[in-house]
């Protein structure tokens, strides 16, 4: 484990007598209720994040949601070039979720350092630059290029269901993914975040793979890879055929491989999946996520995410505790 | 700083046009004081397993009302459901959404009287053409520049499947002429919004005309034709697309089209239809 980690909260939690927890909370009922969170040393001044691909490099949410209200911004994914990705229609609407296959279509890293990079560092919160790339060096070049620059933490997806070995070569067995996780490891100069697929027979086997091979926390899940068709067209809706399913639909899932991965590593999980209410974020949390990300429910809410922080402070608050901290991985 | 929120829109009053085509007037100030001729809005469904937000153009702006007007066609779930809305119901929604029309750049940047303005539209592209036509007028006053009067001459060009039109009389109290054309050739000119142009000899031989400015909406296939027309005949054409969206605000990257140069957002050869859009330089975009 890396230093000053906060994931198995069972190893972490102070002991608190209690008299002492009945004092903090009369105590945090006047002050703002401590969202804190510590994620592989990097402290996080509330868990909630944003899921790579639905917020771009927060520019365009900016005029919707106070940035410096979150915990992190997590970044569309960057490649080392500019990708033109898939060929529309992209998206498509499922009962309840939805698919997308944008491809990763992305400005590449150089546009990204000159441009998106500068706009993030102006607020106050962290920054997770989501890296991907068809081939293992695709990938060091990102993370070499991203070194000395001022980001907090990578996220590697291994597991983009829409791309052609866009990583899902490395991210579906655990071999590749603890050889990608000590390449990447090696290369990084920021904590390493891996990525998983939920597309796996056995996500234990892969977390504790990335765990093997050095990661420093692992992010789940990303999209379960989905269809849809036209009847009336008798066609696919997706250009790409096939498409990641997320949304609301997606969320047992996601809380299920959160809470498996839990019992298999002891490095901090990353919950994320059909998120759109502060109690669906919560459960991660009491599954064995000590942070959470928001996607599709931004295009439902762009200030969803304000939302849910707002919502883990009345939590806190309601339950008598003394930190959010508390609540992680408390149902096993 | 201001954020911009999701609004609760009333819903003033619905019609039934046409068969399936539904006439929307809803109050909501904050999206009509700022909104354009062009520019669409983000419906949200009440059934909460339809997730992503419906785009669907501004038909008309009541700035002073506080009021949005949409024009639609039932085609799926989530319009099936707005068409069920009544008088005192809300609607919540995001917007405006988008660029517009370039109206300002035509009527502002051509001080000499003469320009021509066609407003073609086929089908359920024809809505958002109306409050383009009156952003024009107003945006000059007077129009009708053949008699001398007017700096500009708005003609509508609209296209419908059969005689079951829809719109046209409000077109010609803003219009100075309206053309119309219909698939089955019940009304107007038998074919499409290009065959009424032609009829109307505005696609011909003689190149660079100069004072000629397209604006459409519609099926990709008549964009298409218009777009290729338009280049040939030296015409400046702006084009609104269409694509499936989710998040309608440029951050996802779900619903781009081609363009023919490199995207100095994207860095490649593409562009948001909903951010960067969904009006377009014809030369511009592939289609
Ligand atoms: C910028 C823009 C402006 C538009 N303006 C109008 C308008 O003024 N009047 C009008 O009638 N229609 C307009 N449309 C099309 C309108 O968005 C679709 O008809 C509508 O989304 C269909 O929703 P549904 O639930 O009824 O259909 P369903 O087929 O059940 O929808 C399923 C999913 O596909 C999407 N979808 C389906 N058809 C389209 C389409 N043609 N374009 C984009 N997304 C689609 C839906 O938004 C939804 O996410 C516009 C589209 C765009 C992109
Ligand atoms: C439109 C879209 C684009 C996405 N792009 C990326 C991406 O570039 N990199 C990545 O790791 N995950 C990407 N994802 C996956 C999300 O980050 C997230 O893991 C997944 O959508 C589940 O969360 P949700 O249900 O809250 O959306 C994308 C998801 C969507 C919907
Ligand atoms: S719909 Fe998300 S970028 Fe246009």
């Amino acid at each position: 484990m890396s230093t000053g980690v906060i994931g198995r909260p069972d190893e972490q939690l102070e002991v608190i007598l209690p008299e002492m927890k009945k004092m903090k909370t009369e105590n945090s009922e006047m002050q703002e209720a401590d969202l804190r969170v510590t994620i592989a040393g990097v402290e996080l001044a509330n868990p909630v994040m944003t899921a790579s691909g639905t917020f771009g490099s927060g520019m365009e949410y900016s005029e919707f949601v106070d940035l410096n209200r979150l915990g992190a911004v997590v970044t569309k994914g960057v490649a080392d070039v500019p990708w033109e990705g898939n060929a529309t229609p992209r998206v498509a609407e499922v009962y309840g979720g939805m698919l997308n296959a944008i491809g990763l279509q992305n400005p590449g890293i150089d546009t990204f350092l000159k441009r998106d990079l500068p706009f993030l560092k102006k607020f106050d919160t962290k920054v997770i630059v989501n890296v991907c790339g068809h081939t293992e060096e695709e990938y060091l070049r990102v993370v070499e290029k991203l070194r000395d620059q001022p980001v907090d933490m990578l996220e590697i997806n291994i597991s983009c269901p829409n791309v052609k070995e866009g990583g899902i070569a490395f991210g579906l067995v655990p071999r590749g993914v603890e050889n990608i996780t000590k390449k990447i490891k090696a290369a990084a100069a920021q904590p390493v975040i891996m990525k998983l697929s939920p597309n796996v027979t056995d996500i234990a086997e892969i977390a504790r793979a990335a765990e093997a091979g050095g990661a420093d926390a692992l992010s789940l899940i990303n999209t379960l890879t989905g269809m849809k068709i036209d009847v009336q067209r008798r066609t696919f809706v997706l250009a790409n055929k096939t498409g990641g399913m997320s949304g609301p639909a997606i969320h047992p899932v996601a809380v299920r491989m959160v809470w498996q991965c839990a019992q298999a590593v002891s490095i901090p999980l990353i919950g994320m999946g059909g998120i759109r209410s502060t109690e669906d974020a919560l459960e991660f949390m009491l599954a064995g996520a000590s942070a959470v990300a928001v996607g599709t429910a931004n295009f439902i809410q762009p200030d969803i995410t304000a939302e849910i922080v707002d919502g883990m402070r009345s939590y806190v608050q309601e339950q008598g505790l003394a930190n959010i901290r508390e609540i992680i991985g408390t149902v096993h | 700083m201001k954020y911009r929120k999701k609004q609760q829109a009333a819903v003033i009053s619905q019609k039934e046009l046409v068969s399936g085509i539904y006439d929307l007037q809803l109050s909501v100030p904050d999206i009509a004081a700022q909104a354009r001729a062009g520019q669409f809005v983000s419906l949200y469904c009440a059934d909460k397993s339809r997730l992503l937000p419906r785009p669907v153009s501004l038909a008309g702006i009541g700035r002073e009302e506080g009021t949005i007007r949409l024009i639609y066609r039932v085609s799926g779930a989530g319009t099936e459901e707005f068409s069920r809305l009544q008088p005192g119901d809300t609607l919540e929604l995001l917007g405006p959404l988008g660029n517009g029309f370039p109206v300002e750049t035509i009527t502002g940047s051509r001080e000499e009287t003469g320009t021509r303005v066609f407003l073609i539209g086929g089908g359920i592209g024809i809505p958002p053409l109306l409050e383009t036509a009156k952003a024009l007028k107003d945006s000059v006053g007077v129009t009708g520049c053949t008699d001398g009067t007017g700096r500009i001459q708005i003609t509508a060009v609209l296209g419908y499947r059969d005689s079951s039109t829809f719109l046209s009389r409000e077109f010609n109290t803003v219009c100075d002429h309206v053309l119309i054309a219909s698939e089955d050739g019940s009304i107007g000119t038998k074919g499409t919004v290009l065959d009424a142009l032609r009829e109307a000899g505005e696609i011909s031989e003689r190149p660079g005309r100069k004072n000629t400015v397209w604006f459409a909406c519609g099926p990709t296939p008549m964009l298409r034709a218009l777009k290729t027309c338009a280049e040939e005949n030296g015409i400046s054409c702006w084009l609104s697309l269409e694509e499936r969206m989710a998040c309608g605000v440029g951050a996802c990257l779900a619903c781009v089209c081609r363009t023919a140069d490199t995207d100095e957002h994207s860095q490649v050869k593409n562009r948001r239809i909903c951010k960067d859009g969904p009006v377009f330089r014809a030369e511009e975009i592939e289609l």
